[in-house]
């Protein structure tokens, strides 16, 4: 496929909460059939426990996601511990068909110079670190959500062979725990923990006490409450060195997400009219982007 | 073999009260963001450091100089120089996360030794292996998610050293891979090397106590006459499913004295204590206290009663053995 230089491309990220096979089933259809994405993650990042449940459902994903034109990529867990969780991870590095998405350093080490994304989960905060990524073949690097995008700009100056990408869109992956919130809420340990995470197909909302939305609890991992909505125009993209813009999985319509950032990156619309529409799909929380600009994570999108 | 105890150093007079308490290692920083304890009136100039050094070497113990945190792309020259000046100060390792910082530490200056920070967050025998491979990594100082069990078995399938934290703070998230302090403040562990940094911190006087805030999000609520810890945001009251709670970590401490000679039988080198911020006679009590127990097990007698001789200087009084217990998840 012919694409202008400064074209910038649309990521579908791995799906973070646990979702039943069906309904995993029934969305990637859905993005298969219909979305403007032209990459799209599968795989389970966050537990290892949810494995033995959406395992059995990746192959056919994968084979109607390419058959429908789309580059797959496979996103390995981002807290190995197991032997089992760390014999998975070798298993998936082995492929030699589609790019690898690593979330930890165990990947790393295991990936073998094959071609890979590093995921935000991945400590690059600089240009050094992003040679070293390159040199054992990184391909695209999705910066850690904190980073500002002025130091991702400076990355792509020093690293023009890396595509650099942006959580653009979705519950911000703000922190990685031995332990399960969820199992600790209902007062269960995280071995025996029923899974019980399947209640949140978007995260628990966490207020503070003055019931004021903050975080959002997803087994061990904390998302923000806010949904990062980073909605550059593509000129302001482009120069910043994006080269792709990350969505993020929630059970909104995904479809409409994405044609409203591939309307957004093709000019047909402006900023604030993105920003109004994705306010339109009835989001888990507010819309906000601060950390793009250097600043809190949490101050609301469209500010700048 | 010998157990090694590591012990903070946020100042020179803790440095100094450390070594004279038994320490057999300090750990501090640079005054400025190469370290993740990058908190007003803490830290060293090169010159303390030299002069710190020296002090610990006369006394027969070791410095490792935490260079711990996560330079933004276009901002490497306070890190390259803390490399310079940990190695002018000759001390015995710096302690290192960034794999660029790695890099240039491998290259630059191959004659320091080189410790994987915490805030490296490596776990897995792959990502260790990755470290020591890729830029000769001497210790791994274990992320605090395994299990003593998990550990013993960690130290069978690599060739570093390991080191374990024992006493003081407690992370509940993986260290290093946690944003929470910056989505509320802008400013986190990897970006700036602090969490929960005090400018945000606001104590709101109510009728019946204090609200406690960070950056506007009330974080926690104290009556009139209880203790109030400092505010890091992981260990705040939230409301999460109906229910208020610490739903992250309750105002505890973790302390593992209990668990010294089982982890030392895991095969873990050394023993850290946290508190870079805590003040010289903290410092003093709580390096005597382990020095005491470490020596019992080495002994071979039965350790001292260590968790109830530290019990007053903990958060709250409130202690837990973390993560080592697989109970804590």
């Amino acid at each position: 496929m012919d694409r202008p230089e400064n074209h910038i491309g649309l990521t579908l990220g791995p799906v973070l909460f646990n979702w039943s096979a069906e309904r995993l089933r029934d969305f990637y259809a859905t993005i298969a059939d219909r979305s403007a994405f032209d990459r799209v993650h599968v795989g389970e990042v966050v537990c290892g426990k949810r494995m033995p449940f959406s395992d059995p459902v990746w192959p056919d994903i994968i084979a109607m996601l390419e058959d429908a034109g789309k580059e797959v990529v496979v996103s390995a867990l981002a807290l190995p511990a197991t032997v089992r969780e760390r014999k998975t991870i070798a298993a998936l590095c082995e492929d030699d068909d589609r790019l690898v998405e690593i979330n930890d350093v165990t990947a790393l080490s295991q990936r073998g110079g094959k071609p890979f994304v590093v995921g935000p989960f991945v400590n690059v905060y600089n240009e050094g670190t992003v040679r070293l990524m390159a040199s054992r073949g990184a391909r695209t690097v999705c910066v850690p959500v904190e980073l500002p995008l002025a130091s991702l700009t400076s990355m792509a100056q020093s690293c023009p062979d890396i595509e650099f990408e942006v959580f653009a869109f979705g519950r911000l992956p703000l922190a990685l725990s031995g332990r399960c919130y969820h199992a600790r809420l209902h007062g269960l340990h995280k071995d025996s923990c029923r899974f019980i995470c399947d209640q949140d197909p978007d995260g628990l909302d966490v207020e503070t006490m003055d019931g004021q939305p903050f975080l959002a609890a997803n087994g061990i991992q904390t998302l923000s409450h806010g949904v990062q909505a980073f909605c550059p125009a593509p000129e302001e993209a482009a120069r910043a060195g994006v080269r792709r813009l990350r969505l993020s999985p929630h059970t909104v319509n995904m479809v409409a997400a994405g044609d409203t950032y591939r309307s957004l990156l093709d000019g047909r619309i402006e900023p604030a009219e993105a920003l109004n529409r994705l306010r339109g799909l009835n989001l888990p929380g507010e819309l906000v982007d601060g950390y793009e600009r250097g600043l809190a994570g949490c101050l609301a999108a469209g500010q700048a | 073999m010998a157990i090694e105890l590591v012990c903070p150093a946020g100042t020179p007079s803790a440095l100094r009260s450390a070594v004279d308490a038994g320490a057999h290692a300090v750990y501090c920083g640079f005054a400025d963001e190469t370290n993740a304890r990058n908190f007003p009136g803490l830290n060293f100039s090169p010159a303390e450091m030299t002069k710190g050094v020296r002090y610990a070497h006369d006394h027969g113990a070791k410095v490792l100089v935490a260079i711990n945190t996560f330079p933004k792309a276009g901002t490497f020259e306070p890190w390259r120089k803390a490399l310079a000046a940990a190695e002018e100060a000759q001390a015995d390792a710096v302690i290192l996360a960034d794999m660029a910082v790695l890099d240039h530490a491998a290259t630059h200056h191959p004659g320091l030794r080189l410790h994987l920070s915490v805030q490296a967050a490596a776990n897995t025998p792959e990502a260790i292996g990755f470290y020591a491979d890729t830029f000769n990594v001497k210790r791994v100082v274990l992320p605090r998610v395994l299990s003593v069990e998990e550990i013993a078995k960690l130290n069978k399938e690599i060739d570093v050293e390991t080191e374990a934290f024992v006493f003081g703070g407690l992370c509940p998230m993986t260290e290093g891979r946690c944003s929470l302090s910056s989505y509320a403040t802008g400013r986190s562990p990897n970006l700036s090397g602090v969490c929960s940094p005090p400018e945000h911190v606001e104590y709101v006087e109510e009728a019946d106590g204090t609200a406690v805030r960070l950056a506007g999000f009330t974080i926690d609520r104290f009556g009139k006459d209880e203790a109030a810890g400092y505010p890091t945001l992981c260990k705040g009251c939230f409301v999460a499913g109906g229910k208020s709670t610490h739903l992250f970590e309750d105002p505890v401490s973790l302390n593992a004295a209990g668990l010294v000679g089982r982890l030392a039988d895991a095969g873990v080198t050394a023993l850290k204590i946290e508190g870079r911020q805590r003040g010289k006679g903290y410092v003093a009590e709580v390096v005597k206290t382990f020095r005491a127990v470490v020596d019992a097990i080495e002994a071979g007698g039965d350790p001292v009663k260590a968790e109830q001789l530290l019990a007053g200087l903990v958060e709250g009084g409130r202690q837990t053995s973390g993560a080592y217990r697989k109970q804590w998840r």
